[in-house]
């Protein structure tokens, strides 16, 4: 190894927020299980150990089978199987994946969105500005869950036929577009101080479009609290899909994501085959709990008003 | 002169981080007598203002009062338990901040505010609490007293806040007010009517005052003596007059030498060179010494207590009678 | 005063303008509801005499005027789906989704600010920093999960509570309500937890942050200085003020108990507005989906008004009028 990257590892070791992240054990077991999840999502294919969907590895005689420590448990099938014996811990896996891929695409497009309405509303001001941050007002008085059950319900009423193979986007859409307000206020804000810098003025006088430049100076100021709203926001992005699947308007029940497992799972409850709907469930709220730890973390670790 | 009215021996004051113990205020003494007014003056950071949070007991987590003691009347109040310390803060000694448009609750009306503190600590009716109120926003020069009670904070300007700041100080008739920059957050122009109003309420009520500043002009009109402070210490301490006209410490005449009313006849103005070292980095010796134009060997070793020096106490090496 | 409730009002209305027209779009450019209405097999003359009757032949601003107007009057057609006026079916609906909702903001409530309150004045105790990683964990639970793990909990393994419905109902007027039985009260607390749990969760971490702040401003400080007692301090001055951020933020979220009880009814199969909204969803029921969205966006308005109303009797910097301002 170079001396140069020992001595950047050095400094990033150093710093104050690796210095928080060694001392709260919180952050760091949050940290190994999201890792944890991040990582069994993406090899899925690799890891579970049978593939759900793959239809001719299905067997009806293995149907609702037990977790593997309780009479009649298969060992194969370590957390038990569903009503077409899948095995559950493979469609967990499976359904992460999914959970994951919708969570942190919403929180991009959101990300884009806001960051680029909270630029333009800052440095345009004026009735565009008005205009964006009321819009902004307004949605904010609706929960996120409705906004998103509303667009995927037009979505729906307008692609009646295409809507299976586009739920994904869709829900991203849904997802994305009822979460971009915080990201758009906090840009805004740094947007407005940053404006009257001399230096933007001065980008003027070298031909520079000082929106170019502004994103340049203002995007690094606001990484932090970004980064922040990002984090805590992929938790919620997760328990909106999840909400959304578990009401029947999510993600199609043939690549099932957590929320969808929970909701087929929920028709079993009574009949005693709790785990089918149980071990999704605990998946799910572990992640999103590591999730909001680790932001939580994040968020004392960057206010260093709040750093004792 | 009698027994002080406030004694102060030894203070030091630590702030515990993750990387090592802040000594903040170390080894400062003084006393203030019955009526007397103590200027405190030195840059941001040298300690003055947490002196004055140790002595009404505010200090702020996780910062503690680490050595030494205070007295007040020859009572020991730096361990009271909380009860008996909150019964002192307004009825003996009051305080007032730096920012008048925050220190007063929004929400409340200002007579709500000075009736609540006045019968907090004073056996009065609700009835007589209001007449106070009203005589006290009267002495401090508020027109209209009567009717302006029922008024919020944000209904008066911050001359007009400060003076309701010092009618609350006074609200209970405390021996002591410690004065925390009373004039800083104010325009120019309001800066000295409201000096000029706590001075002869002072005087008035023979309240004794601890006046921090960083503004050696006010202590110049106001103080009876001065304590210079300097990285948590104090570097010099005499009558007012003496300090100002014939300094000793060599920080001393650098903050003299910088202030134009004082050095008018002087030349020019005298900059000291560098700024006060940060809390974690204060230096072995006397903390001065990198910046003093009159640093010698012994200056690097060896910390000066404050020593005697003519009509004042000065904490360096060039007053010592018995060289080492 | 007036001038501000009568600009909050116009403010209100404008919001729901622009709701009815959306949901108005929904009506015209969703589906063709002539189509829906006839079926198939309709003649083009069926169509021509049917598109008159609906006034769908009439320029935009016209229709969109007689919509507002239907809306008003509570007329959102007929639903798609039942076959039933939307407006009867709503009626049906309301009460079961409020009884639960102000349940479940009571419980909110109840909880939620003394926790908070406690947890800000004690943020070192340990009660502060258990009911902190419990508030963690109830952010974390997704409302349906909630229900569904008391539903095994306390229906299906100890059999304690029914696990769905409202129970039996007493019907006072065109009100139904599960409050006057037995089986209507079991029946409502398992829903009531689920849906009150995150609320309440979010009402504590807000009051505790907000406790936390205002503890740190210097008219605190100089409350503390003057030698007030602990409980005017933190019980008259801290609370007061925290109530300002608190009231708003409050406010918004009992609205938005309202749109939760969709999954909460959904989980319980509890027969109020929000499963018939889902349902609609499900089956592209434009007028229940319309009147639905009109129906929460009025709640929401009424809530906002109520909390400006409420702010400007606690904050007296918001009372414009400033009698004798004159010490300027």
């Amino acid at each position: 190894m170079n001396a140069r990257l020992v001595a950047a590892l050095r400094l990033s070791w150093d710093s104050d927020v690796a210095y928080s992240f060694r001392h709260s054990p919180y952050a760091i077991v949050a940290a190994i299980v999201f890792v944890l999840f991040v990582g069994s999502a993406v090899f899925a294919p690799w890891v579970a150990p049978h593939n759900p969907f793959d239809l001719s590895q299905l067997d009806l005689s293995n149907s609702l089978k037990p977790p593997m420590w309780l009479p009649g448990g298969d060992p194969s099938f370590p957390l038990g199987t569903d009503d077409q014996g899948r095995d559950i811990l493979s469609t967990i896996l499976f359904g992460a994946r999914i959970s994951l891929a919708v969570g942190i695409a919403s929180v991009l497009f959101s990300m884009v969105l806001g960051v680029a309405l909270g630029l333009i509303a800052g440095y345009v001001g004026g009735s565009i500005d008005a205009f964006i941050m009321r819009v902004a007002d307004v949605q904010l008085s609706f929960p996120a869950i409705l906004i998103a059950l509303l667009v995927d319900g037009l979505a729906r009423a307008l692609l009646p036929r295409s809507h299976e193979s586009l739920a994904f986007y869709v829900l991203v859409l849904s997802i994305g577009v009822s979460g971009w307000v915080q990201y758009a206020r906090t840009v805004r804000g740094t947007t407005l101080v940053e404006k009257n810098k001399e230096y933007v003025q001065a980008a003027r006088l070298f031909g520079i479009h000082p929106l170019a430049i502004m994103a340049r100076h203002v995007l690094p100021n606001v990484l932090g609290p970004v980064l922040v709203i990002a984090t805590i926001h992929i938790a919620t992005a997760i328990i909106t899909e999840a909400t959304l699947s578990f009401l029947g308007v999510g993600v199609p029940p043939t690549q099932p994501s957590l929320g969808t497992l929970i909701r087929i799972g929920n028709d079993f409850l009574f009949s005693g085959e709790w785990w089918v709907t149980l071990f999704p469930g605990i998946a799910l709220v572990v992640m999103v709990l590591a999730i909001n730890l680790l932001g939580d973390w994040l968020r004392d670790a960057l206010n260093p008003r709040l750093r004792t | 002169m009698n027994r002080p009215l406030l004694e102060v021996r030894h203070l030091r004051i630590e702030f515990p981080t993750r990387r090592g113990v802040l000594v903040a205020v170390d080894e400062v003494s003084f006393t203030i007598g019955p009526g007397e007014v103590l200027g405190v003056v030195g840059e941001s950071g040298a300690g003055k203002s947490l002196t004055g949070a140790a002595i009404i007991g505010l200090l702020e987590p996780p910062g503690r009062i680490a050595a030494g003691e205070i007295l007040l009347d020859g009572e020991r109040i730096d361990r009271l338990p909380h009860e008996a310390m909150r019964r002192i803060r307004g009825r003996r000694i009051g305080a007032i901040f730096q920012d008048p448009l925050a220190s007063l609750d929004p929400l409340f009306s200002i007579g709500q505010q000075l009736v609540e503190t006045i019968r907090t600590h004073l056996p009065l009716s609700e009835g007589e609490a209001r007449k106070r109120a009203v005589d006290l926003l009267q002495e401090v020069g508020i027109p209209a007293a009567a009717r302006r009670t029922g008024h919020y904070p944000h209904q008066f300007s911050g001359g007009m806040r400060q003076r309701v700041v010092i009618a609350l100080a006074l609200a209970a008739n405390p021996q002591l007010i410690i004065a925390d920059e009373p004039t800083t957050a104010l325009d120019v122009s309001i800066q000295a009517q409201i000096i000029t109003l706590l001075k002869r309420l002072c005087r008035d009520h023979g309240t004794a005052v601890m006046l921090v500043t960083h503004d050696m002009g006010v202590i110049a009109e106001t103080a009876d003596r001065v304590a210079v402070m300097y990285a948590g210490r104090i570097v010099e301490t005499g009558p007012v007059a003496d300090v100002i006209n014939a300094p000793k410490h060599p920080y001393t005449v650098g903050l003299m030498g910088s202030i134009p009313s004082i050095v008018a006849d002087r030349d020019r103005l005298v900059q000291i060179d560098g700024s006060m070292p940060r809390l974690n980095a204060i230096p072995p010796g006397c903390p001065f010494h990198p910046r003093c134009p009159r640093v010698f060997d012994r200056c690097l070793h060896e910390r000066p207590d404050l020593m005697d020096a003519g009509s004042s106490r000065a904490a360096c090496w060039l007053y010592d009678k018995v060289p080492a | 005063m007036t001038a501000f409730i009568l600009r909050r009002v116009l403010q209100a209305i404008v919001v729901m303008l622009v709701v009815a027209l959306v949901a108005f779009s929904l009506f015209q450019y969703v589906g063709d509801p002539v189509q829906l209405m006839l079926g198939q097999f309709a003649t083009p003359e069926d169509r021509v005499r049917l598109t008159h009757e609906l006034g769908l032949d009439q320029p935009f601003y016209v229709q969109f005027f007689h919509f507002v107007v239907n809306a008003i009057h509570g007329q959102f057609g007929v639903s798609l789906r039942i076959g039933k006026p939307v407006s009867v079916l709503l009626a049906q609906r309301i009460p079961a989704t409020l009884e639960l909702s102000i349940c479940a903001a009571l419980l909110a409530l109840a909880v939620g600010i003394p926790a908070g309150v406690y947890a800000g004045l004690r943020p070192n105790s340990w009660l502060a920093r258990t009911l902190l990683s419990l508030s963690l964990l109830g952010v974390s639970l997704p409302t349906f999960l909630i229900g569904i793990l008391l539903i095994l909990v306390f229906a299906v393994i100890l059999g304690w509570l029914p696990a769905f419905g409202r129970g039996e109902v007493v019907h006072l007027g065109w009100w139904s309500t599960g409050l006057l039985s037995k089986t209507g009260l079991m029946s409502l607390i398992l829903p009531t937890i689920t849906l009150g749990l995150f609320q309440l969760t979010l009402i504590m971490r807000l009051v505790r942050s907000e406790m936390l702040e205002v503890l740190r401003t210097d008219y605190i400080k100089f409350a503390r200085a003057r030698g007030l007692r602990d409980r005017a301090i933190n019980f008259g001055h801290a609370l007061k003020n925290t109530l300002v951020p608190v009231i708003t933020i409050t406010g918004l979220q009992l609205g938005s108990i309202i749109a939760f009880s969709i999954i909460t009814e959904q989980v319980f199969q509890w027969p109020g507005m929000g499963l018939l909204f889902i349902q609609a969803v499900s089956y592209v029921d434009i007028p229940v989906m319309a009147a639905y969205l009109c129906l929460i966006a009025l709640v929401f308005v009424t809530i906002n008004l109520i909390v400006d109303l409420l702010y400007y009797v606690v904050d007296p910097r918001l009372r414009a009028d400033r009698p004798g301002g004159s010490g300027h």
